[in-house]
């Protein structure tokens, strides 16, 4: 085994120390080298300053009103993933190409147009918008429509995660345990939950990164009024637009670090359950 | 007291699995249904299971329409071709499973049950293994595990689909003559599915000879070997002749 010969599947080593390089550079370019942009010039002003910007009225204000975004959003994105992948993948009914083609839907369109629809339906010359005013019911540039908005674009994580995995697992057990006598809750609490759920941590995590990242679809429903409807992103935005740099990126490295984490904890599931992802095909 | 399949039709999609299949078995018969792939055995297996229904036809079981009895009241032992163990479960936990699935009122105490696991793990012989997991298994142990679990709900009818299919030779024999003393034992009509003719009349007490969603011929191994009715029976028995 210590031969030094190179084996026959191998490329000369110029070409293999170039392609690494490439590789490397690539990388360091584009995915390590803004991160670090992102906390150096958060910290450019020292770590108070940056600790200061973070705890400005407004940005506590941003970062209250990301975190109540997604916790409404996140059970409810959860709730609908499973139920539709549980309905797509163990039952057969009309209608379910379609209904697998809907869910893929929030991938395909612009945040942006999904955003627009929602000024449509509910804005002030919308369709709903006189009705809503007589009642006093403020949705547009108020915390239902940014929910709406992010519950639209985060829609597909969990049952995008789910289809395939619970595709492949098939519907023997489910059979197994209704003919063992289980109910269709028990059959679901006690067999396909079990068998889904390091899939579907992995889904949440998704689509908990994309509900508190979301940009264009919140930007056109929010009315970006600081300390009241500007999500996190808008919120950082708005302060790079009025020269605030230290303030933005500080706010802008909480979310970075939110993106890490999402990560470390991503590669940690990977490394826990590497058969099940061996079984099954991923990205 | 028999099990009796009437005139059952089942199409799924287009495909016509099931044109009109009747025939009577008393109680307790160990039955093959023995066919071809796509001759529809495993689809009429899965109406008696209850995990498909007919569109026509009747089925009669111990004097009951059993048609009308929900899957999970039928109390049937079904066996699946990859045995369908559960698999974040122990054997012991895939074991108790139906009972602990239980109405409350009905459900044996944690003690009781355990005592029963370990029973079903002895008839099975398997004791030592109640802690391992189904991938911890050799096919044969799946196979036997699998089957304890259809036991423990005390089945009225036991359902098999191609019980020994992924064994290798040697454990398909071992388990065969095992599975047919169990069966003897406990005396509970029992339907298997097979497309291997020599394991349906070693086994059985009655082959239902299928192709193409029809029965060909229905009878003792013996008076199948004997005097095969069809032209297509004599080739499935005797594929060399032609």
């Amino acid at each position: 085994m210590t031969s030094i010969a190179p084996r026959a599947t191998d490329d000369p080593p110029l070409v293999r120390a170039c392609l690494i390089a490439v590789a490397a550079l690539f990388i360091g370019v584009f995915l390590v080298l803004p991160l670090v942009v992102v906390f150096h010039e958060a910290l450019s002003a020292g770590f108070a300053a940056a600790w200061g910007a973070i705890g400005e009225h407004d940005a506590i204000a941003a970062i209250r009103l990301t975190l109540i975004v997604t916790a409404i959003v996140l059970p409810l994105n959860v709730a609908f993933g499973v139920a539709a992948a549980w309905a797509v993948t163990k039952f057969d009914f009309a209608g379910k190409s379609i209904l697998t083609t809907l869910i893929d839907l929030p991938f395909s369109v612009s945040p942006v147009v999904a955003g627009l629809t929602y000024a449509l339906i509910f804005g002030l010359q919308g369709w709903l918008g006189p009705w809503l005013r007589e009642h006093g019911i403020q949705i547009l540039f108020a915390l239902p429509a940014i929910v709406l908005a992010t519950l639209f674009v985060s829609f597909s994580f969990v049952a995008r995660e789910l289809i395939p995995l619970m595709a492949d697992q098939g519907r023997a057990e489910e059979e197994a345990a209704i003919s063992l006598g289980a109910s269709g809750w028990s059959t679901f609490w006690r067999v396909t939950l079990p068998n889904i759920k390091w899939g579907l941590l992995y889904g949440v995590l998704l689509c908990n990164a994309r509900a508190m990242g979301e940009f264009g679809a919140v930007s056109v429903v929010s009315g970006h009024i600081r300390g009241r409807t500007n999500t996190m992103p808008l919120q950082i935005q708005a302060l790079y637009d009025d020269y605030q740099y230290v303030s933005a990126f500080a706010l802008a490295s909480l979310l970075a670090m939110l993106a890490l984490v999402t990560l470390a904890l991503k590669s940690l599931l990977e490394w826990r359950y590497a058969d099940e992802i061996a079984a099954v095909h991923r990205h | 007291m028999s099990l009796v399949v009437d005139s059952v039709r089942k199409r799924l999609g287009t495909y016509p699995a099931l044109q009109g299949v009747s025939f009577t078995v008393p109680q307790g018969a160990f039955v093959a249904l023995l066919g071809p792939s796509g001759s529809g055995k495993t689809t009429l297996l899965r109406i008696l299971g209850g995990l498909e229904y007919p569109d026509d036809g009747a089925v009669r079981f111990a004097d009951i329409n059993w048609l009308t009895v929900p899957v999970r009241e039928r109390r049937v032992g079904f066996v699946f071709q990859n045995y369908a163990l559960f698999r974040h479960m122990t054997v012991a936990r895939n074991i108790a499973f139906g009972l602990s699935v239980r109405p409350r009122k009905e459900r044996p105490n944690r003690a009781e049950i355990a005592r029963r696991v370990q029973e079903l793990l002895a008839l099975v012989q398997l004791d030592e293994l109640g802690d391992r997991y189904p991938s911890q298994l050799s096919g044969g142990q799946s196979q036997r595990v699998a089957l304890a679990r259809a036991l423990a709900i005390e089945p009225r009818m036991l359902l098999l689909d191609e019980p020994f299919g992924a064994l290798d030779a040697k454990v398909r024999k071992e388990l065969r003559g095992w599975l047919r003393a169990l069966q003897e034992r406990l005396g509970i009509t029992t339907v298997f599915v097979t497309h291997d003719q020599e394991e349906a009349f070693a086994l059985a007490d009655l082959v239902v000879l299928m192709d193409k969603g029809k029965v060909e011929q229905f009878g003792t191994p013996a008076e199948v070997r004997r005097a095969p009715k069809t032209p297509f029976v004599q080739a499935f028995l005797d594929p060399m002749v032609n």
